[in-house]
């Protein structure tokens, strides 16, 4: 467990970063909040594992397989994720 | 040069990792090799010494060049250094000769480097400079068989003479690159017609793309520099940018930035060793070889020129692919919902780290599949279908930026999940860093596709010569299913074959695509 994300601002913050590692030709900054991340950044199933392995390096959060639907949108993964880190 | 898949003909040397005198296992990776693709980490492919570098980092030599020679294993080396540099810097001063014909024609293989051959490595060098080369009277004879010049194979027997074996690879290369080389024959035509019709055949004329490439199907290997862009360059994380930059021993803060918020790339660091390293080799091509009409690519972004390489690459590959195999396709529907439900189970198991796709399961289906219908899984060549033994499955893995590229996962069919997955990580993260290694571009045994992730039902693909056999497979749906008289909403995909029926007919298709079901209804044993 890494030291806590206190903030929901903080977890966007390392979500994008981290989408920014895992796809780094694209511009995770200025996705849509709300529409597929997949979709917009053109990740596969490979980087999407790439990246739900990273939120739980930095994080220690586990996403399991059958929640990747509440983290499909950088929204829903934010609130997902300060949730189970609150 | 190894042709590092069908649809290369040239490559250049970018740096070697080995020097005269070192002892090199096979498999080592001895050299970079920049393609229109990637940069590629070349293996060697037999135990030995070291004897000679032939071609110096920043040239760009056809496919079938003598790169180095490789001693026996205990081999002493002589005076090495010198004679690598001696014979550097003579290569260097004397550019090609090689000159595009006025025509489309067959042309002499390649003089690749005019350096006296000064050491005991005479012979092999010789092969290189397109002096009678070296090579068993079996090799001569199935060569002119086969249509394939000696002066252009890479001889692997005892000193460089060139065995059979060697002639076989040099006709896959050959076959590979004559698509590639009748257009780029074309094309360089095209330019030279121009610039007599017009004025002085400069590196200006525009990079025009000629006409589709008319079948070639015996020329002789034609392996010149002709009329391929003199592309080296490409986008990268600059972490890679960092580790090129550190084995080149180029200095990152020379050079400026052209990445996203000015980070150096590895193409920055590219640019700026060329520019170093290769400066007098490049100068001398271009002076000696002006028609080349893509050199106008060099003008464009350098993420562009690398882009439309691929894009000609990819077309020159299917092109001959379409022209030549005549496909068959077939699809099966496969019922999902047992082997999923068996890798959620298995995955909860495990660590977030440890977890398995469902491609993998499929990929290792398909790789038993291979293994149980052989007809699908080897080449075809001159001399017909050879079925492979080993199953060496190549991945379509698309790039963010555009293009493909299919590497192949070795072994597939013998490695359990686990090695699978971590194996198939490792090959996207490479190939999206385009940092491939030689065999695993030029040995895929069959290729797969998986277009599911975008939300494709089916792909129905071209076969990447001289394979036999495509494998798609699309999205997992949930569908109304109806068995056993009941109706009941299963997860399902559509796995499609595109077969080449000079090797096999749809019969043993069907029985290859009811494998790959049959296999993955009992993940547990995958």
């Amino acid at each position: 467990m890494k030291a806590p994300i206190a903030s929901e601002s903080e977890m966007r913050d390392l979500v994008v970063e981290l989408l920014s590692h895992v796809a780094p030709e694209t511009d995770a900054n200025g996705i849509d909040p709300d529409v597929s991340i997949q979709d917009q950044l053109d990740i596969d199933s490979i980087d999407f594992l790439n990246f739900i392995m990273a939120v739980h390096e930095k994080t220690g959060i586990d996403v399991p397989e059958r929640d990747y639907t509440k983290v499909a949108t950088l929204n829903d993964c934010v609130r997902y994720l300060a949730g189970k880190a609150g | 040069m190894p042709s590092l898949g069908a649809d290369m003909d040239a490559g250049r040397l970018l740096e070697w990792y080995v020097k005269p005198g070192d002892p090199v296992k096979r498999g080592d990776i001895v050299a970079l090799v920049d393609t229109d693709k990637a940069a590629i980490e070349v293996e060697i492919f037999e135990d030995g010494v070291v004897g000679e570098l032939l071609v110096p980092p920043g040239e760009k030599v056809p496919v079938g060049t003598v790169l180095a020679t490789v001693l026996p294993p205990g081999s002493v080396v002589e005076a090495a250094p010198a004679d690598g540099g001696a014979s550097f810097e003579a290569a260097a001063a004397t550019p090609p000769s090689y000159q595009p014909p006025p025509q489309a024609v067959p042309t002499p293989p390649l003089t690749a480097a005019a350096a006296p051959a000064a050491s005991s490595e005479a012979a092999a060098t010789a092969a290189a400079l397109g002096e009678r080369p070296m090579a068993t009277p079996a090799a001569r004879s199935h060569a002119r068989a086969l249509g394939i010049d000696l002066g252009a194979v890479t001889g692997t027997g005892r000193h460089g003479v060139i065995t059979c074996q060697d002639v076989d690879a040099a006709a896959r290369a050959t076959e590979a690159a004559v698509a590639t080389e009748a257009g780029a024959a074309t094309d360089a035509g095209a330019a030279t017609e121009a610039g007599a019709a017009a004025e002085a055949p400069t590196a200006k004329a525009p990079a025009v793309p000629g006409p589709p490439p008319a079948p070639a199907p015996h020329a002789p290997a034609a392996l010149g520099p002709a009329a391929t862009a003199t592309v080296h360059t490409h986008v990268r994380a600059s972490p890679l940018a960092r580790r090129l930059a550190a084995e080149l021993g180029v200095e990152l803060t020379s050079m400026a930035g052209t990445g996203p918020g000015g980070a150096v790339t590895q193409e920055d660091v590219r640019e700026a060793t060329t520019r170093e390293k290769a400066a007098p080799p490049r100068a001398a091509a271009a002076a000696a070889a002006p028609t080349t009409p893509a050199g106008a690519a060099t003008a464009a972004r350098p993420e562009d020129a690398r882009y439309a390489a691929m894009r000609r690459a990819i077309a020159a590959a299917m092109s001959k692919s379409k022209r030549e195999i005549p496909h068959y396709y077939l699809s099966l529907p496969v019922d999902m919902t047992q082997p999923l439900a068996w890798l959620e189970e298995a995955n909860l198991q495990r660590a977030v780290t440890e977890r398995i796709l469902p491609a993998v399961l499929v990929l290792k289906a398909t790789a038993l599949a291979a293994r149980d219908v052989p007809d699908v899984n080897g080449f075809y060549l001159e001399n017909g279908f050879q079925p492979s033994e080993a199953v060496h499955l190549g991945v379509g893995i698309s790039l963010r930026q555009g293009g493909l590229i299919a590497p192949a996962i070795h072994d597939a069919d013998r490695k359990d999940l686990d090695a699978l997955m971590a194996d198939l990580r490792d090959l996207v993260k490479r190939t999206r860093n385009l940092q491939l290694r030689s065999s695993e571009l030029s040995d895929a045994t069959m290729t797969t596709t998986n277009l599911g992730d975008q939300g494709v039902e089916s792909v129905y693909g071209i076969i990447y010569p001289p394979q036999v056999a495509l494998v798609g497979y699309g999205r997992i749906l949930e569908r109304p299913w109806a068995e056993n008289g009941m109706l009941a909403v299963r997860k399902q995909m559509l796995i499609t074959l595109a077969g080449d029926h000079r090797a096999s007919d749809g019969h043993r298709g069907g029985l290859f695509l009811s494998a790959i079901e049959r296999h993955l209804q009992h993940p547990e044993e995958l």
